[in-house]
């Protein structure tokens, strides 16, 4: 089943509007990660509209479903989704990495309304959603754990020891979501540690593995559903993407992993995301 | 002779009574549950224990997340591997999240004995010290455990838990209260304060009643909460005595004796002796021939308390 055009046309707004927020929030901020950001903007946005179960109203609703930034950097995304979705006011986005907000650098799960965990130290997102998986299996509930994490993160030992342990407990109620945006903070994952074969690595672990393209809002969102109807073990989506997906000068570099536009280029970028 | 036990079957006991109580308990291992008594938790309640596996970093975050989703975690490992590897993992997802989970060390200090360096933390309450939110307990028996593990249980915030593997005396008394930062005075004295930790209660005892012998008159406070630290019990001690000696079964650098010289030299200065081990790996030994070696033993208090006094030592 394919969206809507009244859907399509909403995606469509939507990520234009999230992608908008990261440019102008990292360069308010002068730092800031918009490549990875502009990577996820698909995934995270049809996965909280369309699948998260949670409460903006009410975030700490102990049924809720849990989503874990693993790929803690991500935070112009994450917070740009959170108020969209309406866990703060978009107003705030502009407070981006200020000493007097709270809109840290890195995601802080104790003041963020819809942040789950404080992360920033790749590797640790996977275990976490481990836990809410096995705790919800404990006490009979549906509630489900996704986990974002990236693609030069899998270089992290601990995501192996946490893939190990979803697939032995039988998390059906967990999914990871791989941004497969090729690209590291130095260079290309494949020249500095590679991650080749990674739907294999996924399904020798244990896990079922979904293939797509991660901004094919159609792709992503059935991808989700094919995870929730995965029983018996955890769903990896693989999901290829573009590095600065939408802003033709960040596309597919690793020059603007951690750096953030100026004013001129601000301008430019905006103008394409139109 | 003081009857023996084992710091973790005190653990496992206070585990269990809680477990009966409390269904939002859970215990987690790295693969150590037989040697951590944790089997005992599994044995009774075996959906509320959870086998990690090898991996203690994986262990920590996975505690967090169940946290996160509303249990009350143990997570259980040997403390050296626990809390070098894993540090990050407490770091992040514990610490800074904020999250209410319980790291438990065992196989704490020389009760590592035979297995040698490697398994030998001697390190874990100095990093463990250092984490915001962190609560360090660090109880003096199986008696004093069982009263420790309950007040964490009941403490909403991540705590650090020292759990000794091997008996050792009794030293502590089951109606004696237990609050969390709050130091117990075993003897009241005025010549010197000697502050202990954990299982050098007992030498510490031991001391008191040789330098008593000798005509000096100690004070002795146990420390069973290493941060947040009882400064008001150790500047009121300080300031009456002027003396003070620190004794803990782990490193010198960043322990019992590390805190309380932060507490002395800022509020109350003393003259200061830190017992501990000194900036070295441990060896295989048994239990008791650790101890000789590194000298965590109340002749060595005695004698420092000589030195700091400035009496001659006469043999």
């Amino acid at each position: 089943m394919v969206f809507s055009k009244e859907k399509s046309k909403f995606y469509d707004n939507l990520t234009k509007t999230i992608r908008r927020h990261i440019v102008k929030m990292t360069n308010h901020a002068g730092s800031g990660h918009p490549g990875g950001s502009l990577s996820a903007t698909e995934l995270m946005s049809v996965l909280f509209f369309e699948h998260m179960n949670v409460d903006p109203k009410n975030p700490d609703w102990q049924e809720r479903d849990c989503f874990f930034l693993s790929k803690g950097h991500c935070t112009p995304v994450f917070y740009s989704v959170l108020a969209e979705k309406g866990f703060f006011p978009v107003e705030e986005l502009m407070t981006f990495r200020d000493v007097d907000g709270r809109l840290h650098g890195h995601p802080c799960g104790e003041h963020i309304p819809g942040v789950d965990i404080s992360s920033g130290s790749l590797g640790q997102g996977l275990s976490v959603a481990n836990g809410v998986g096995l705790t919800a299996k404990l006490d009979g509930s549906n509630r489900r754990a996704y986990c974002m994490i990236g693609d030069g993160e899998l270089q992290e030992g601990q995501v192996w020891e946490a893939a190990m342990t979803s697939a032995h407990y039988n998390l059906d109620n967990v999914c990871a979501i791989i941004d497969w945006n090729k690209i590291q903070l130095d260079d290309f994952v494949e020249n500095v540690k590679g991650v080749k074969n990674l739907g294999d690595k996924f399904r020798a672990f244990g896990w079922h593995v979904v293939e797509i393209d991660g901004h094919d809002i159609n792709a992503v969102n059935e991808a989700y559903k094919e995870a929730k109807r995965t029983k018996g073990r955890p769903t990896a989506i693989l999901a290829h993407t573009v590095k600065g997906k939408g802003v033709s000068f960040m596309e597919d570099t690793h020059d603007w992993h951690g750096l953030a536009p100026n004013d001129e280029q601000l301008e430019i970028a905006l103008k394409e995301l139109a | 002779m003081a009857n023996l036990e084992a710091p973790r079957k005190g653990f496992a006991d206070a585990l269990i009574r809680l477990g009966e109580k409390h269904d939002n308990l859970v215990v987690l291992d790295a693969d150590c549950a037989k040697s951590n008594m944790t089997n005992l938790y599994k044995n009774r309640f075996p959906d509320r224990f959870f086998n990690i596996g090898i991996s203690e970093c994986d262990l920590v975050g996975t505690a967090a997340g169940m946290a996160v989703a509303g249990k009350v975690p143990f997570a259980n490992a040997y403390a050296n591997f626990l809390t070098g590897r894993a540090f990050d993992q407490m770091r992040i997802s514990v610490c800074y999240s904020n999250n209410n989970v319980k790291i438990v060390g065992h196989n704490a200090g020389t009760s590592a004995a035979q297995e040698g360096a490697t398994h030998l933390p001697l390190e874990d309450i100095s990093l463990m010290r250092s984490l915001p939110r962190m609560t360090v307990i660090v109880p003096a028996d199986a008696v004093e455990m069982e009263k420790a593990v309950e007040a964490a249980y009941y403490h909403d915030g991540p705590i650090y838990l020292r759990v000794g593997k091997l008996p050792v005396p009794i030293v502590t008394k089951k109606e004696e209260p237990f609050k969390i930062g709050k130091a117990i005075k075993y003897r009241e004295g005025s010549d010197i304060t000697i502050i202990s930790t954990g299982i050098m209660l007992d030498e510490a005892l031991k001391a008191v009643g040789e330098l008593e012998k000798q005509g000096i008159s100690a004070e002795l406070l146990h420390i069973h909460t290493i941060k947040p630290i009882d400064k008001e019990a150790i500047i009121a001690s300080a300031a009456k005595t002027k003396h003070v000696i620190t004794v803990e079964e782990h490193s010198i650098i960043g322990g019992l004796g590390s805190a309380v010289a932060e507490v002395l030299s800022e509020d109350q200065p003393a003259k200061l002796r830190r017992i501990g081990t000194n900036d070295r790996f441990g060896v295989s030994g048994k239990m008791d021939e650790l101890l000789d070696l590194f000298e965590l033993r109340a002749h060595r208090i005695v004698s420092t308390t000589n030195e700091l006094l400035g009496h001659r030592v006469t043999n």
